[in-house]
């Protein structure tokens, strides 16, 4: 599936966020999209999966979700927004719960995404039991579980330490190569941005505008740390952002 | 620099992060318990405590011991209990739906949040006249007085409860198409829980103290009526042996709440 975004503009009270940005997501395609704090990023993705209504501008979908698909838009949150009482497995069956999938069906799924996560050994903790990285696991295996066209990640490695971030952007990696998904990747961190995103949109400070849309040439699977091409790029991202990310810092002061 | 190390002494860092975290230590209540009551005995003894003021713990005892034997303990818990029981599980349940409601409803939350505010305070005894008019002057004005206590605690608990629910926890669920209902019985109801059970506690406690009051202004039988005629001939072994009975029942439904919250709040670390 696509996405288009087209000019959108969007206020909270007197406090203009997002100015007049357009974007396409296409099939296939990981989009990462930074920018200095507070610019709006988070708003950006909500707006995307209909979770609020811009006040100007719209957001297309184009083509069919895949066959089987329960829910095209999917989010991973920052904080990973399990839920407390329920176990990996149960987290995971929530939505196909919604779907009357139950009993054997309902089983055959969950261990085969709980497989592709790594979790299995997990099944039956609840998430106080986890660490922070094993949390956004499950959050990631439970947005697979409905098949999404689209995924819409909100700095979700951004509450975990960088060993854990490393491993987490290797098992995303693995995952699209092995059935590429389509995704809206928010991060803060151009490390990440350059390692999981085929094209990285730059907004600037508040409001937000469309700074600039870079490629990312090299495939995915062949990214590594350390890549003189990645790095070259980060710098590249770092100079388009950093004027920014400096007036952003001092506007803060200001308010 | 060394020199300097090898001459001044080493000191192990004290430390200084102890304390303001209350565990519950096992015995101690007991132990605290059998002093006082031990302190009592032996004022009476001695004589330093009049007669007047306290009955002797021992003699307290004897009398629930002879009312166990005499099959009186049962004649006057037995009404109290279904009393209590009916009563709150009327009130609890009405309180629990209503403050759901309030919670996920703006309309109902105008309209019956003022209402609530209004009926708290009101001491409920003062209206058990205006039941016994209603209801008559059997069990169910006393049903509705401790229905109606148990009821406003409950409801002020719950809304509470269903309000301080993560709303990131609402979000993901609307992210995810859950439907309205999935999302009140799978993420709100059970958010909400905890703040329901603590709730449950106060309201457990105002229900008896409401049965007490129902039962000395009109019963037969009843732990009520028990120490209201003990009271009325001062036979304090007796209206002591009546409050032993209330606080025992105090203490038991406070550990059996506990006992559902070990339960059902396993999920909390
Ligand atoms: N529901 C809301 N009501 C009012 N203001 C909001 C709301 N949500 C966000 N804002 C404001 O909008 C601006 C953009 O917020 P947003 O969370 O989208 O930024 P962000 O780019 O995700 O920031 P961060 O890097 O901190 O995650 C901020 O100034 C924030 O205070
Ligand atoms: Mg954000």
């Amino acid at each position: 599936m696509e996405l288009n975004v087209q000019s959108l503009t969007h206020r909270y009270g007197d406090v203009p966020v997002l100015q007049d940005v357009s974007l396409t997501i296409a099939s296939g395609e990981i989009l990462c999209i930074v920018g200095p704090s507070g610019c709006g990023k988070s708003t950006l993705l909500r707006l995307i999966g209909g979770l609020e209504r811009p006040d100007v501008g719209r957001i297309l979908q184009r083509g069919d979700a895949p066959e089987g698909c329960l829910n095209p838009l999917t989010y991973v949150f920052q904080d990973f927004a399990l839920l407390p009482w329920r176990t990996v497995a149960g987290n995971v069956s929530l939505v196909l719960e919604d779907h009357g999938i139950r009993g054997g069906a309902a089983d055959a799924i969950i261990n085969d995404v709980l497989d592709r996560t790594k979790l299995r050994d997990f099944r039956a903790a609840l998430p106080r039991q986890l660490s922070g990285g094993m949390k956004q696991r499950v959050a990631i295996a439970r947005a697979l579980v409905v098949d999404p066209a689209v995924m819409l990640l909100d700095e979700p490695l951004s509450a975990l330490d960088a060993q854990t971030r490393d491993l987490l952007m290797e098992d995303l990696v693995a995952l699209w190569s092995r059935q590429p998904f389509t995704a809206v990747y928010v991060t803060h961190n151009l490390a990440e941005a350059v390692r999981l995103g085929h094209r990285i949109a730059v907004l600037s400070r508040r409001p937000g505008q469309l700074r600039e849309v870079l490629d990312v040439d090299v495939p995915l699977a062949e990214r590594r740390p350390g890549d003189p091409r990645l790095e070259a790029l980060q710098a590249q991202l770092w100079q388009v952002m950093k004027d920014e990310a400096a007036a952003a810092d001092q506007e803060l002061l200001h308010v | 620099m060394s020199d300097l190390s090898q001459e001044t002494e080493a000191r192990p860092v004290p430390f200084r992060g102890g304390g303001f975290r209350p565990v519950a230590k096992a015995g101690t209540g007991v132990v605290v318990f059998v002093l006082l009551l031990a302190l009592v005995e032996w004022g009476t003894r001695a004589g330093w405590i009049s007669n007047l003021t306290l009955p002797r713990p021992s003699d307290v005892a004897v009398t629930l011991i002879d009312m166990a034997r005499s099959g009186m303990l049962w004649t006057h818990v037995a009404p109290s209990l279904s009393r209590l029981v009916i009563g709150s599980a009327m009130g609890i349940s009405a309180g629990i739906g209503v403050g759901v409601l309030i919670g996920l409803f703006s309309h109902v939350r105008a309209g019956l949040i003022p209402l609530v505010a209004a009926l708290f305070p009101i001491p409920k005894i003062a209206l058990l006249p205006l039941f016994v008019i209603w209801f008559g002057i059997d069990e169910a004005s006393k049903y509705a007085l401790i229905a109606l206590g148990t009821f406003t605690p409950t409801v002020v608990a719950t809304y509470g409860a269903v309000d301080n629910v993560d709303r990131t926890l609402i979000r993901m669920g609307q992210s995810f198409g859950l439907s309205w209902l999935s999302i009140v019985r799978k993420i709100v109801l059970p958010g909400a829980l905890p703040g329901i059970l603590s709730g449950l506690r106060v309201s457990v406690a105002i229900g008896i103290i409401l049965l007490v009051a129902a039962e000395m202004l009109g019963a037969e039988y009843g732990i009520g009526a028990y120490i209201l005629q003990a009271g009325s001939l001062y036979d304090l072994e007796r209206l002591f042996a009546g409050v032993v009975i209330l606080s025992a029942l105090g203490v038991l439904t406070s550990w059996g709440i506990g006992r559902l919250e070990m339960r059902l709040l396993r999920w909390r670390s």
